[in-house]
């Protein structure tokens, strides 16, 4: 099965349903598809071809949804960017996936028009609620007027590629995880079925598409022939409640920071939300005391705790019949699918002995975009000699009944509110400005943050540097996430024997401090 | 306090939390935080602060919305409709300015 049959099989069984609430707009699934269809063809008429890249621009809109499913009914393969992207690295991505078509929108327009020049394999660019473009630029809405809605005929089969989603890499270089058909089914399946997903469901997400748990709320809704209400941010949370309150909303995804801000509101009570089936949250820990005032918050809804990675998009889920008794779980691997954790030689390990998690089944990607190194290290030799198995990077424990416990990563990848963030991708950015000597970059615990990112700094004398002046750099070459909040000037920063920065001190310090225990003192750093 | 005061504490604080992070240099009286992509909700949540600990006003979760929040002149045309509301409810002096 291709992904596009999600949209139209959900079509066929109930074409009057809405299907997408967004800007605004409520467009049933007859809408929907047939939307999708136009952009197809639109996109064939102007050379997309099967395999072709397509990088979606857009805030979470109707036109994102419509190019995900175009996309795919044309034969391609989309990759969503997030809309806080800068030019240089948007440019960089276009490039580096040698995307065919862009599609974007006029908020976000100045950024692409500065992107789009460097990127020679793109042949066309349709903007969303822009008209009198400049030569170059193709008006979305006026494109897909002109398009029919007959099928694409050689759209191509499940083994293709449908996407590629952006992560970040601990070497500081952004990777495409390619995911075909196949793995998208495979993963919405497994998901929708510990979730109990029916048609009845209205699930509202505020999460980007760019980031797989937003998108996978697309692709599983649609599946489902449920109605999805997307929201662009959780900027305003008053709004979203409203939303809930408005929709019925009986299933809402989030990420711990949002948990943080629900449990700072001052006017939500217990029973406010009565038709909320269930609140999944991902991408990092939720603090057991989060937990508790959550289900006190939503005493009727169940909770799930679930983990995952973009390299197979979920890895494990905990039941929520087991969130009291075992609240620091993530669980057991997600249906249809397994999930071990092995010591350094690749052996077993018994219940409780700390080993990285290793993840199998149909979900698991086909590797990194044109990156076979940065792929090996991931996809190794499993128990079976005709596949390989995923090794996900994490430290993880499994208590007498198999359930699983995070207990941190191998690389030093910072978690900060729901997104990755590469300490590499951060420092070259710093080091990008002149009078840097030295710059190392960590997560400091945060409440609301889960991390927060603070960057350590030496500047040569004279430079003239100012906190305010590094953070404003990276404002300028960095998605907003990735910027460090805070900027510390220091004399020195401790260097290994060869003269490798130490971040891995400075990230035990800021612990240290967070936990307001002393520096430990035969590490300590001079200030 | 007068209006003006207000508004100038407003862009201070505008400018130095929010508009330097993404490189813009000013912003005006009506423009939209959230097009001009400068505001996020952990922004919110520092204005939020920033309101409560400065101008000592309770902001109510269905105030923060973007008719209050989202530009400097609907920033401080709340600020100016609670301070209000407050000398109304409790006559004497209103809670000290902290800010500038």
């Amino acid at each position: 099965m291709r992904v596009e049959a999600f949209l139209e099989e959900s079509r066929r069984r109930h074409p009057d349903k809405i299907a997408l609430v967004a800007g605004g707009a409520r467009l049933s699934y007859a809408d929907l598809d047939a939307a999708a269809s136009r952009c197809a063809n639109a996109l064939r008429a102007r050379g997309l071809a099967r395999g072709d890249r397509v990088v979606i621009f857009l805030n979470n809109s109707v036109e994102a949804v419509v190019s995900i499913f175009g996309t795919l009914k044309a034969g391609g393969v989309f990759s969503v960017v997030n809309p806080g992207t800068k030019a240089d690295k948007l440019a960089w991505l276009l490039e580096k996936y040698r995307a065919t078509a862009l599609v974007t929108e006029r908020r976000l327009l100045p950024v692409a028009a500065e992107a789009i020049p460097r990127a020679p394999s793109l042949v066309l660019a349709l903007v969303a609620g822009a008209r009198d473009l400049p030569a170059g630029l193709v008006a979305w809405d006026a494109a897909l007027a002109a398009a029919g809605e007959a099928p694409v005929a050689d759209r191509g089969i499940d083994v293709d590629l449908a996407m590629i989603v952006t992560t970040s890499g601990s070497t500081g270089v952004p990777k495409g995880v390619m995911m075909t058909h196949q793995n998208v089914v495979a993963a919405a399946t497994s998901i929708t079925t510990y979730l109990q997903s029916s048609p009845e469901d209205r699930v509202l997400s505020v999460l980007p598409l760019a980031f797989d748990y937003g998108l996978y709320q697309v692709l599983m809704s649609v599946k489902v022939g449920a109605t999805l209400v997307l929201e662009k941010s959780f900027t305003y949370p008053s709004l979203v409640l409203q939303k809930l309150k408005e929709e019925r909303i009986t299933g809402l995804p989030v990420v711990p920071t949002m948990v943080a801000i629900l449990l700072q509101m001052k006017d939500i009570a217990p029973g406010d939300f009565p038709d909320l089936r269930y609140v999944t949250s991902t991408a990092a820990a939720l603090p057991p005391a989060h937990i508790q005032r959550l289900q006190d918050l939503f005493p009727a809804t169940r909770l799930y705790s679930m983990y995952g990675l973009t390299e197979c998009k979920r890895c494990t889920w905990l039941p929520p019949e087991e969130l009291r008794r075992r609240p620091g779980s993530v669980g057991i691997a997600i249906p249809g699918t397994e999930a071990w954790i092995v010591d350094e030689s690749g052996r077993r390990v018994a219940p409780g002995v700390v080993g990285e998690l290793v993840i199998r089944g149909a979900h698991v990607f086909k590797g990194y975009w044109e990156n076979p190194e940065e792929t090996d290290k991931m996809l190794k030799p499993g128990p079976w000699p005709w596949e390989k198995v995923l090794h996900t990077g994490d430290l993880f424990k499994a208590d007498a009944d198999g359930y699983l416990y995070f207990i941190g990563r191998k690389d030093d990848i910072i978690k900060t509110a729901g997104e990755k963030v590469s300490p590499k991708e951060v420092e070259n950015a710093i080091y990008a400005l002149p009078g840097i000597r030295h710059a190392a970059v960590i997560g400091v615990p945060d409440a609301v943050l889960g991390q927060a990112i603070r960057a350590v700094v030496v500047a040569e004398p004279d430079s003239g540097l100012t906190e305010r002046g590094v953070i404003a750099h990276c404002a300028a070459h960095l998605e907003s996430f990735m910027v460090p909040g805070v900027v510390e000037f220091r004399g020195e920063l401790p260097q290994g024997p060869t003269g490798k920065i130490r971040r891995s001190q400075l990230q035990a310090e800021a612990a240290r401090r967070a936990l307001g225990l002393p520096a430990a003192d035969a590490e300590a750093v001079a200030p | 306090m007068q209006q003006a005061d207000i508004s100038a504490s407003v862009r201070t604080f505008i400018n130095d939390n929010f508009l330097f992070r993404e490189g813009i240099e000013a912003i005006a009286d009506d423009a939209s935080f959230l097009d001009a992509g400068i505001i996020d909700s952990t922004g919110v949540l520092e204005l939020v602060s920033y309101l409560e600990d400065t101008w000592g006003i309770t902001v109510a979760d269905d105030e923060m919305v973007p008719e209050n929040f989202d530009s400097i002149r609907g920033l401080v045309a709340y600020l100016q409709r609670k301070r209000d509301d407050a000398r109304a409810l409790r006559p004497g002096p209103v809670p000290a300015f902290a800010g500038t």
